[in-house]
């Protein structure tokens, strides 16, 4: 056992750990705080069948974005959609067999990583290029795109270029979700890379990468426009009755 | 302030303005006196301690508003919205990208109340909630309508006016009031409506109306009010007592009502469909003045609650009065059934005047002269709090359908404006949110400029000369703001004016 392996079991646990805690009590004070009134923006669907449509449009091909700017809408779908194909193709190393959706939708892995990288690469000239954006952004903003296009450039280079042991890799992985430790391979280059994944698994419940959730607790999305059929009322609004 | 107010040049294309940092921070309004605070318990003046009690005050609303808590998190800084705003296209200024105005709150909520924004609050841009700060929150979320266009373009759904709403509550719990809504929330809690018009001046008012509508018509048309057994409550913006061009629509209410024999009646206890509850972000306030309503429909036992043309009281009124005054149908508490029960649920509770007006149209009980609305070419500008945060009828869409189709059947020249400022994607007037107030003209007339922009193409390339609106609020900016942009004051009007012009008196039934 070498004390890079030791570290980066170490790590990972830890960052395992901080991102499910730290998302799931992110998720469940959004969940708690109450929703006092209706305020879907409309129109909007009257179901809960069609906020459930409604909620998918708007994750899966970005509705609103798209109503908002043709070029933003392009640049975030293709960052997005690409870093779900890397992230699917990523689940192989942690799957023994590999299933096989993984498998198919994997083979579109390198293909995702040049979308992810591209669409980074423009969302981030976005940022000192256009004055509105140039204006709105903070050092956070910049260094979240840094770090996740160091990451994706990190990952594309062990693919193409300074080839890594994969095999180890997956090792230990797999491994590390039986808490039974195996050696990670010794190469500086999967060092970066794991060591900044590790580093965006931890901001993540800390950062703006919260509107992953958060989109989904967006009342504005996520309500059904039917105020006067049902009595909408939150408890501590419902006391003011009494 | 500035010497002389002007209306910005008209772009020639719909692009983002260049920013001019800083160029409305000297706009601001009135700060409400000890005496208009206090009368709706709110502190008199700033507190000494106002920087603690703000942030406790804004602790309680992230636990009260999931809305805030999310909106605060989410953002992405992404951009989307930074040109949506018609103040920043009109004032160029930054500070009035929807994004940028968030970020006042935003940038206190992180340095407050988030581990980084502790531990690293330049990395973040978080910022310590000082005098400074509270300035600047005064300045511009004083400059938000809390129109929603933002929010249509958020990826994450993000709504500006619900982080302006919850600004507002916070400084007025610590004393930094605004004294254009809060003077009026104060005078409809003492009177009624948001004019100050007591009962007897109501009365005196409605006659008035009787006997003017008997002279142009030759018809007996009445204006009841405080009438017990009447079938339908109508509940109205107060400046269709009297001021132009609203009052052209409240005679049109009267007029269908007339027509197709239905008995109603105001309240002079509830003779106010306006909520400026809203507009300060104030769950509490809010929920007094629809209680009045409430009182009102009670008292007087009456069947329907008919709201008129206003944009925020339809929201309110259709979104918010089941919750705050069991206003509608489905509430199972004793709250809820003791004013539901009376209620007739064949009908919506509430309805708009224009749903009334076009279920009437199509069982064919009203009969119409669209020739006498011939020398109006006619164009729709949907308001804001009608298009984002309302419905009418049946079906998404019907706030944008029924207003136009109660134009349709009664004139005969319709002309649409740019759909990109239109229906969902309509741009405020310029004066919603609080801020249709004297000292704030400037920024009322820059704010105009996109709606303006749409209007100006359609009256040159058809002739429009008449601008109808479903808003007391979007009436009366215009009315003073067409002016500045070379229109008559006179273009702008009431979807019951047009109908007022051509409905047909005494033939029907």
């Amino acid at each position: 056992m070498t004390t890079a392996t030791l570290l980066f079991a170490l790590l990972f646990h830890f960052a395992a750990a901080v991102l499910a805690v730290g998302l799931a009590y992110r998720i469940a004070s959004y969940a708690r705080t109450p929703v006092p009134l209706k305020i879907p923006s409309t129109p909007a669907p009257a179901t809960r069948g069609g906020v459930v449509l409604r909620l998918l449009r708007e994750v899966t091909l970005f509705e609103s974005l798209f109503k908002g700017s043709l070029w933003l809408w392009a640049f975030a779908w293709l960052f997005h959609l690409g870093t779900a194909l890397v992230l699917v193709r990523h689940l192989r190393y942690f799957t023994e067999p590999v299933w096989g959706w993984v498998a198919f939708l994997g083979s579109f892995g390198t293909a995702g990583s040049l979308a992810m990288t591209a669409g980074l690469v423009a969302l981030w000239l976005r940022r000192p290029l256009l004055p509105p954006v140039r204006t709105i952004s903070t050092p956070s903003d910049h260094l979240m795109l840094a770090l996740l296009l160091a990451i994706a450039l990190s990952g594309l280079a062990m693919k193409h270029a300074v080839h890594t042991d994969v095999a180890g890799v997956k090792s230990f992985f797999l491994g590390l979700m039986t808490f039974s430790w195996k050696p990670l391979p010794a190469d500086p280059l999967l060092w970066l890379h794991l060591g900044l994944v590790a580093a965006l698994m931890i901001v993540f419940p800390f950062s703006k990468l919260l509107h992953a959730p958060g989109v989904f607790f967006a009342p504005t999305r996520n309500q059904a426009d039917d105020p006067r059929e049902v009595r909408h009322l939150a408890a501590w609004a419902a006391r003011l009755d009494a | 302030m500035a010497a002389e107010i002007k209306a910005p040049p008209l772009r020639a294309l719909p692009v983002a303005p260049a920013m001019v940092p800083g160029a409305m921070a000297s706009s601001r309004p009135y700060v409400a006196s000890d005496k208009m605070q206090q009368a709706l318990g709110f502190p008199g003046e700033l507190l000494p301690d106002w920087q603690p009690r703000a942030l406790a005050k804004m602790g309680e609303l992230l636990g009260k508003y999931r809305s805030l808590k999310v909106f605060l998190d989410a953002c992405v800084h992404c951009g989307a919205c930074a040109d949506k705003c018609h103040y920043f296209i009109g004032t160029q200024d930054p500070l009035n990208m929807p994004v940028a105005r968030q970020d006042l709150m935003r940038s206190v909520y992180r340095r407050h109340f988030t581990l980084p924004g502790k531990l690293f609050p330049a990395l973040v841009g978080a910022r310590e909630l000082t005098r400074e700060v509270l300035d600047q929150w005064y300045t511009y979320y004083n400059q938000c309508s809390e129109c929603r266009r933002c929010a249509v373009f958020c990826p994450c759904g993000i709504d500006t006016a619900e982080i302006t709403m919850a600004a507002k509550e916070v400084m007025d719990s610590v004393g930094l009031g605004q004294k254009y809504p809060n003077e009026i929330i104060a005078k409809v809690h003492r009177i009624g409506n948001n004019l100050g018009l007591p009962g007897p001046a109501l009365a005196n008012t409605l006659e008035g109306l009787e006997e003017d509508v008997k002279d142009e018509t030759g018809v007996d048309v009445r204006f009841p009010v405080d009438e017990k057994g009447a079938e339908v409550l109508l509940v109205v913006p107060s400046a269709d007592f009297f001021a132009e061009p609203h009052v052209d629509s409240l005679i049109g209410y009267a007029k269908v009502f007339h027509a197709a024999g239905i008995r109603w009646t105001l309240s002079s206890h509830a003779s106010e469909a306006g909520n400026f509850g809203l507009f300060i972000g104030s769950y509490e306030q809010m929920r007094k003045i629809a209680l009045r309503v409430r009182e009102a429909a009670l008292e007087l036992g009456v069947k329907r609650i008919v709201v008129g043309e206003c944009g925020h009281a339809w929201r309110v009124a259709y979104s918010f009065w089941n919750t705050l005054a069991g206003i509608g149908a489905g509430g199972n508490d004793p709250f809820a059934r003791q004013l539901q029960s009376q209620l007739d649920p064949d009908f919506r509770q509430p309805t708009h005047i224009c749903e009334l007006t076009w279920d009437l149209i199509q069982r064919g009980a009203l009969s119409f002269d669209k020739s006498a609305n011939d020398h109006r070419i006619v164009t729709f500008h949907d308001s804001c709090n009608v298009a984002r945060a309302s419905n009418m009828g049946d079906t998404p869409g019907g706030q944008f359908e029924i207003p136009r189709n109660v134009i349709r059947a009664v004139a005969n020249h319709y002309v649409e404006m740019a759909a990109e400022t239109t229906r969902e994607r309509t741009f405020c007037c310029g004066a919603g949110g609080g801020l249709l107030t004297d000292e704030l003209l400037d920024l009322r007339v820059k704010g105009a400029l996109p709606r303006m922009e749409a209007l100006r193409d359609v009256a040159d390339r058809h002739g429009v000369n008449f601008m109808a609106s479903i808003c007391a609020i979007c009436k009366a900016q215009f009315g003073a703001v067409l002016p500045y942009y070379g229109f008559k004051a006179g273009m702008v009007g009431g979807v019951h004016q047009l109908v007022s012009t051509a409905i047909r008196l005494g033939t029907a039934k």
